[in-house]
């Protein structure tokens, strides 16, 4: 009962975050074209890296529901080693990120750039920072698997963390759909 | 600004230096040193801190609400005289205020009388009544309700620090409007100030709203359905819903500003493609929600009042819900309606005006019930009626010049006029203070076991209603007469002054009001034997929260009670039903200082953002995510409380 209702008030956190996400997804769809004479999207951005990024990220998605399965299933090994898969995904997905943006940044089009880029910037580290959130949470879900008999409350915690992990992921389809799949089409 | 990388942008120079700020320091030491002999010389320090700082008893959070709400509104008022007197003396000369000083006035009375006054006290309300009227023993989250608390403080504690580090608020009007927020026209701190203060509060308000939410869906006594919940119940879910969806849009606007500042991004700049009108659409999304954030909760109490005092069920229960849900959703859909001058064009102006003039439907459903539940009962005026009548007499009043300034065309005349001043004070005063002083009225024998003082508590109702009509028809009129408002000075030809002057007197007499309040107060106290209500149900009241003894037992109900109409203790008291006494063991939650430790780590992350420290800004950081994680592994965070010990405890209250 008590888990129940954490599990749903994480809900309505996520709705809130999701909102917070709609605002720097309509600022970037305002300021999209306001290039102020610097480049945009479709000469910026390379598809191939951009679907890796996503490749990434959905699989850490799959892996991370494998490893709520063996919570559930009560096998410690197997979930620590699925989220630890999921982790690595996880941070390679951040490591390309912030590549991309540092070799935005060394050539020449950083965030103060134009409008247009102020807004991509923000989004899409918006976005990071939660990775980045969510990966510190990830590790310490698996020490908590590690550490505390898998109760039912214990379980509920990682499966709020679980939760977390697969909101981003969708977050990242709508970024990869409007930031990059719209600047290469439009 | 040069920046040091241990201290910023902080300097010497950033110590107080005018009259003001000095003063302010003077003072807030002062109070501070005062305090801590007090509680030094009582030997106190043990008891503050366990018994109040740390507790998650939500009667406790709601009295610490309440008490940083009453500060921060004597802070509000001294603003607002400070407004008044030099609107009243600057005819022809620029009064006793500096342009800037006076800009910063107005903007910081505006934040905390929206941010911490009138949310402060919604919320100390309900966090006292809304668990009983529910009938349950606390809130969802008990550690997230001690942990909303304390960011709201460190945002009170942040926005007034100013005073001491830095020396001046942001002068931007209290929505930080771009492009004066932005950096090209406001190098300094003091719109960092601003942002971060009302960035901890937000997210202070965000929890609590999640909260709320999460105990009325899931923490309501068996039997009590949607549709059997009290009024302020149901308004205050309403609210709830609004603050959820709403406050995220405050944090990510003030946020892009915040880049825009510190890393020169150009969201809503002037040049490189920002769009400085996208702020202003983004701010008043959260913004116009926010209004009935404000008044929505009031609304409740004013039905539970209402229904009390002219002993008789609430008339249109269900269109009374209805109405609830309807203002919520229409106040997603006008946020236009405060910039119609920004040239959006005749259709988009024509659609938000008239489902501005939509929003007076809902709202008059609610004042025809409450005139008819008056109308079919039997009135008894005591103090809280006196709230309630003036409030519909201002409500009906304010909510007129509000649809008229709904029409586009008539808005135009009057746009950022005292007109809108008026207009907006009449709403916030008429509907949400005096929803408080009537809520605070009416809940205070609960909330203390002793009733305040009816002479005192009409004789203040008078002051103010009368102190409003004397301080705002005049704005009224000046708003016609071409007075913008924010105006630090004008030519004494315009033939203003005499009515700022009318005005002035008008807040003196609120003034009054707020003195007979706080007279109140302490000569109730004095009296409390003589006051004081021994059954729990000083007024003959309708719904749970009068079930329990006055004040309530830290566990609120021994038993949890069982509900099947919408007025479950009206109908036990018709019936003569008594309470139960089978006890059952039961768990409660245990009090916890890592609220105040996330807070405090918050409050110097803050700081340390406002003044450009990376280091702190991380350490505060990393202080507030390790509290979090060290809080996730404590397995116990709730102690049970057995069946004897409950029996032990109701004989020693004299109920068992």
């Amino acid at each position: 009962m008590v888990s129940d209702s954490k599990v749903f008030g994480f809900w309505v956190y996520l709705m809130t975050d999701l909102i917070v996400f709609a605002v720097l997804f309509s600022a970037f769809i305002v300021l999209r074209n306001n290039t102020f004479g610097g480049p945009s999207g479709r000469e910026l951005f390379s598809m191939p890296f951009v679907l890796t990024e996503t490749l990434l990220l959905l699989t850490s998605t799959f892996t991370c529901s494998l490893g709520m399965l063996f919570v559930h299933r009560n096998q410690k090994r197997s979930a620590i080693f699925w989220f630890l898969v999921t982790f690595v995904c996880g941070l390679s997905f951040l490591g390309m990120e912030l590549f991309e943006f540092s070799e935005l940044v060394k050539g020449g089009d950083s965030w103060q750039r134009s409008a247009f880029l102020s807004s991509f910037f923000t989004l899409v580290g918006t976005h990071g920072f939660h990775i980045s959130i969510g990966l510190i949470w990830m590790s310490v879900a698996m020490f908590r698997i590690y550490l505390c008999p898998l109760t039912s409350d214990v379980i509920s915690k990682i499966f709020r963390m679980a939760l977390f992990w697969h909101f981003l992921d969708i977050v990242w389809v709508f970024i990869f759909t409007v930031v990059y799949g719209m600047g290469h089409i439009l | 600004m040069k920046k040091n990388f241990f201290t910023g942008k902080l300097t010497f120079e950033s110590l107080p230096d005018h009259w003001y700020t000095i003063g302010g320091t003077v003072f807030i030491i002062l109070v501070g040193l005062i305090v801590a002999f007090i509680l030094t010389k009582k030997k106190r320090w043990k008891w503050l801190w366990k018994k109040w700082l740390t507790s998650t008893d939500p009667k406790r959070i709601g009295t610490m609400y309440m008490i940083f709400a009453g500060l921060m509104f004597f802070r509000g008022m001294l603003d607002a005289g400070m407004i008044w007197l030099q609107q009243s003396l600057a005819a022809d000369s620029q009064g006793y205020l500096s342009s800037d000083h006076f800009q910063q006035i107005f903007t910081s009375h505006g934040d905390i009388m929206v941010f911490f006054v009138t949310m402060g006290f919604f919320f100390g309300l309900m966090n006292w009544i809304i668990p009983l009227q529910i009938g349950a023993r606390d809130l969802a989250f008990p550690f997230l309700n001690s942990l909303g608390l304390w960011l709201t403080v460190s945002g009170g504690v942040l926005l007034n620090l100013f005073f001491v580090i830095g020396g001046q608020f942001a002068n931007t009007g209290w929505l930080a409007i771009t492009p004066l927020s932005e950096l090209e026209f406001n190098p300094g701190v003091r719109v960092d100030y601003l942002i971060w203060s009302l960035q901890l509060s937000g997210l202070g308000s965000l929890l609590a709203g999640i909260n709320f939410l999460v105990t009325i869906i899931k923490k309501r006594a068996p039997g009590m359905t949607l549709m059997k919940m009290p009024l302020f119940v149901w308004t205050s879910l309403c609210a709830m819903v609004l603050i959820i969806s709403a406050f995220p849009v405050l944090t990510a606007t003030t946020l892009l500003l915040w880049l825009d500042r510190v890393l020169e991004m150009h969201f809503f700049t002037a040049g490189f493609g920002g769009n400085q009108m996208m702020y202003i659409n983004l701010i008043w999304m959260w913004g116009h929600p926010e209004v009935y954030i404000l008044v929505l909760p009031a609304f409740g109490m004013f039905s539970e009042i209402v229904a009390t005092f002219s002993k008789n069920q609430i008339s249109g229960y269900v269109s009374m819900v209805w109405a609830a849900i309807m203002i919520t959703v229409l106040s997603y859909l006008v946020w236009l309606h405060h910039f119609f001058t920004m040239g959006a064009g005749a259709n988009v102006n024509s659609f938000f005006g008239i489902v501005t003039m939509f929003i007076a439907i809902p709202s008059g459903v609610q004042v025809f019930n409450w005139i008819l539940t008056m109308f079919k009962g039997r009135v008894q005026f005591q103090s809280p009626m006196y709230w309630f009548v003036g409030f519909l007499i201002l409500f009906m009043f304010g909510g007129m010049a509000g649809v008229f300034m709904a029409s586009p065309p008539a808005d135009f005349q009057v746009h950022n006029s005292l007109f809108l001043v008026a207009h907006f004070h009449t709403m916030i005063v008429g509907v949400a203070l005096f929803g408080i002083f009537a809520g605070t009225t009416y809940w205070f024998p609960k909330i203390m076991g002793f009733r305040l003082d009816e002479k005192l508590g009409k004789r203040a109702f008078w002051l103010w209603f009368v102190g409003y009509f004397v301080s705002f028809i005049p704005l009224y009129i000046l708003g016609f007469m071409g007075a913008t408002r924010r105006l630090d000075h004008y030519a004494s030809s315009t033939h203003w002054q005499p009515l700022f002057i009318i005005s002035t007197i008008g807040f003196v007499i609120i003034a009054c009001g707020c003195f007979t309040q706080v007279m109140q107060l302490i000569i109730s106290y004095k009296k409390r034997k003589e006051f004081s209500d021994q059954t729990g149900d000083p007024w003959d009241g309708r719904t749970l929260e009068w079930m329990t003894t006055s004040p309530p037992p830290f566990y609120n109900f021994a038993v949890i009670p069982n509900v099947s109409t919408r007025e479950a203790f009206w109908e036990m008291k018709q019936k003569k039903l008594p309470p139960s006494k089978s006890y059952q063991e039961f768990e409660l939650p245990k009090n916890t200082g890592m609220g105040i430790y996330i807070s405090v780590f918050a409050f110097f992350a803050g700081f340390a953002l406002v003044w450009h420290i990376p280091w702190l800004a991380l350490l505060g950081a990393l202080g507030a995510l390790t509290c979090v994680i060290i809080r996730s592994f404590d397995k116990h965070t709730e102690y049970m409380l057995t069946a004897e010990e409950i029996e032990r405890v109701e004989s020693s209250r004299g109920q068992g």
